[in-house]
């Protein structure tokens, strides 16, 4: 049984605490990420994402509580390993007098990757023609192209992105996704980090929000909607007329937010929402159209950073 | 293993890219020329050949020059790669600390190798080649090619010490520059004046010897200057260290601690440190 678990669980941490002199950065942080999974960290600057994953990659210790990666402890294991692993860093950094493909050449010796994967990858992330270029000459989105293609040298089991497209246009943090899609290597598990929520939204299995070091929640995006108790806002057309009789009868299941002469809009708990929803449907053909809103993951972070708020 | 050959190899290439092998080169070849050409001219009663004479002129300038070009290579080395980040990417791979420090070490030996073998080497040739001297005493020119590279050595190792020690690479050429006055002239100045100092000799020369070991400078020195007899006479401290009782194999064994201490040193320190 526990090594099923083991398989399965790709990443596992148990009560991290990381500190720095007085500063607590990571607080008694617990998270599993299961084997395929695409995890998602979300939090503010500062809140701990990146101290998280360093201490996942085995660059600081924990001052308290465990942390295993692909079943061994990243700080002890050895460097064979990290073969495994890839890792984009949160504006990464190069030998700027080398060449793009000198850069990849060298990391693809490390990992023990062969020449003729590093031209592929060079043609994939689109930095072809700039290969035989001076990685000073690079602007912010090829360097960040040339941080991907090393991150996936090799198909790691396990890819690490820390604010992959932050400093990046919106055509091109869309583009820099698409990548990561046409990358992603069946089976790979994959933990990013960001604080833009709304790009993040569909490529996410689970969200983990962070905090002031801790995690406050995590789950799927329907979970987390539910765990926060948000509401679900429900839009109804209604026959002309017949507005103020059908807003009467649904007033004690959800709130009333606007009657005009052919529209309610009301909202409810995502927990009632199917009785809502029911009683709606008993309406007959009174009720012309229905739209429903689910919260958004913009709102869902608003809610548990207000909530966070001593 | 392949790791430690891959980054000695980067390291290698950085220095060719950079420039530094080239103008180190320039810097010890001229150098050594000019000291050459002027030491194989007719110098009277000087019976030396040409090239172990000019070992003396010539470890004279290693003592200041390897040093130097030895910590501007590596001061940099370790706390320029946590500033500038690409450590953090590199340690994720599958590399162990110690061979990222062994790795830059050897590509940094290569780096002085080349140096000293064109410059050095290349002044020797020349000078055989174009006056009458001829080859005779090239034993004592190798030797002092090779205890010239364990120099530098000593002090890329000393520089690694300073660059995982630092936080910011400012400081690191600071603390740079003052290893290289303390152990390069303040550390002589320091026994020459204990010497003048020393009126009635009561320091006594073994103690006075002894103190000259601690400097891996000094040992450079004595090395040279007494390995080979026509050396010694020409630097006239013929037996100095033999009467003082220093063999060859307790000078080679101090330079190679002093090549080996600062590097575990660095390795101890790199592998506790949080990145």
């Amino acid at each position: 049984m526990a090594e099923e678990c083991e398989a399965d669980v790709a990443i596992e941490v148990n009560g991290a605490v990381k500190r720095y002199g007085n500063k607590t950065v990571v607080s008694d942080v617990d998270l599993s990420v299961r084997t395929g999974e695409h995890m998602v960290l979300i939090g503010h600057n500062g809140a701990g994402k990146t101290t998280l994953m360093k201490l996942m990659l085995g660059l600081t210790h924990p001052c308290a509580g465990q942390v295993r990666v692909l079943g061994s402890n990243p700080a002890s294991a050895a460097a064979e390993q990290r073969r495994e692993i890839g890792y984009l860093p949160e504006s990464v950094a190069f030998h700027s007098a080398m060449k793009g493909r000198e850069v990849l050449a060298f990391y693809a010796r490390l990992k023990g990757v062969s020449r003729s994967e590093c031209d592929s990858i060079l043609v994939q992330v689109g930095l072809e023609q700039a290969a035989d270029r001076r990685v000073s000459t690079y602007s912010k989105g090829m360097r960040q192209r040339l941080g991907l293609a090393q991150a996936v040298l090799g198909k790691p089991r396990l890819l690490f992105l820390d604010e992959p497209t932050s400093g990046l246009d919106p055509s091109l943090r869309r583009q820099f996704y698409d990548l990561i899609d046409t990358l992603s290597l069946s089976g790979t598990t994959s933990l990013t980090s960001s604080h833009s929520l709304n790009e993040v939204e569909a490529r996410a299995d689970r969200i983990a929000i962070m905090r002031g070091g801790s995690i406050l929640a995590c789950g799927t995006l329907a979970e987390l909607s539910r765990l926060a108790g948000l509401p679900v806002v429900v839009r109804l057309r209604v026959v002309a007329g017949q507005t103020a009789d059908v807003a009467g009868q649904l007033a004690h299941m959800g709130e009333i937010h606007r009657v005009n002469d052919h529209g309610i809009n009301l909202s409810c708990l995502g927990a009632s929402k199917m009785v809502l929803f029911r009683h709606i449907a008993s309406l007959g053909d009174v009720i012309e159209d229905m739209d429903v809103v689910p919260p958004r993951l913009d709102e869902i972070y608003n809610h548990y950073m207000e909530q966070a708020q001593p | 293993m392949k790791a430690i050959g891959i980054l000695a190899v980067n390291e290698f290439l950085d220095g060719l890219r950079n420039r530094w092998v080239a103008a180190a080169i320039i810097l010890l070849g001229t150098t050594a020329l000019a000291l050459l050409l002027v030491g194989s001219a007719p110098t009277g009663t000087i019976r030396a050949g040409a090239l172990d004479v000019s070992v003396v002129s010539l470890t004279s300038l290693s003592v200041y020059l390897l040093p130097l070009i030895a910590l501007l290579l590596s001061f940099d080395a370790l706390v320029g790669e946590f500033e500038r980040g690409t450590m953090l990417l590199l340690l994720t791979y599958p590399v162990a600390r110690w061979q990222v420090v062994m790795g830059k070490f050897l590509g940094h030996m290569m780096i002085l190798l080349t140096a000293v073998a064109v410059g050095y080497g290349g002044a020797a040739v020349i000078t055989v080649l174009f006056t009458d001297n001829g080859v005779e005493g090239w034993q004592a020119y190798v030797t002092m090619m090779g205890s010239t590279l364990l120099l530098g050595a000593v002090f890329i190792g000393l520089g690694y010490l300073v660059s995982v020690l630092v936080r910011e690479r400012s400081t690191a050429a600071g603390a740079a520059v003052v290893l290289w006055l303390i152990f390069v002239v303040l550390y002589d100045l320091a026994l020459l004046g204990l010497l003048l100092a020393d009126h009635e000799q009561r320091m006594g020369q073994t103690l006075f010897s002894t103190l000259m070991l601690v400097s891996p400078a000094d040992t450079y020195r004595l090395l040279n200057l007494t390995a080979f007899d026509a050396v010694g006479q020409a630097a006239g401290i013929a037996g100095v260290a033999a009467r003082a009782g220093f063999g060859i194999p307790l000078l080679l064994g101090l330079m190679v601690t002093w090549i080996v201490l600062p590097l575990a040193a660095t390795m101890a320190v790199f592998h506790r440190r949080e990145l």
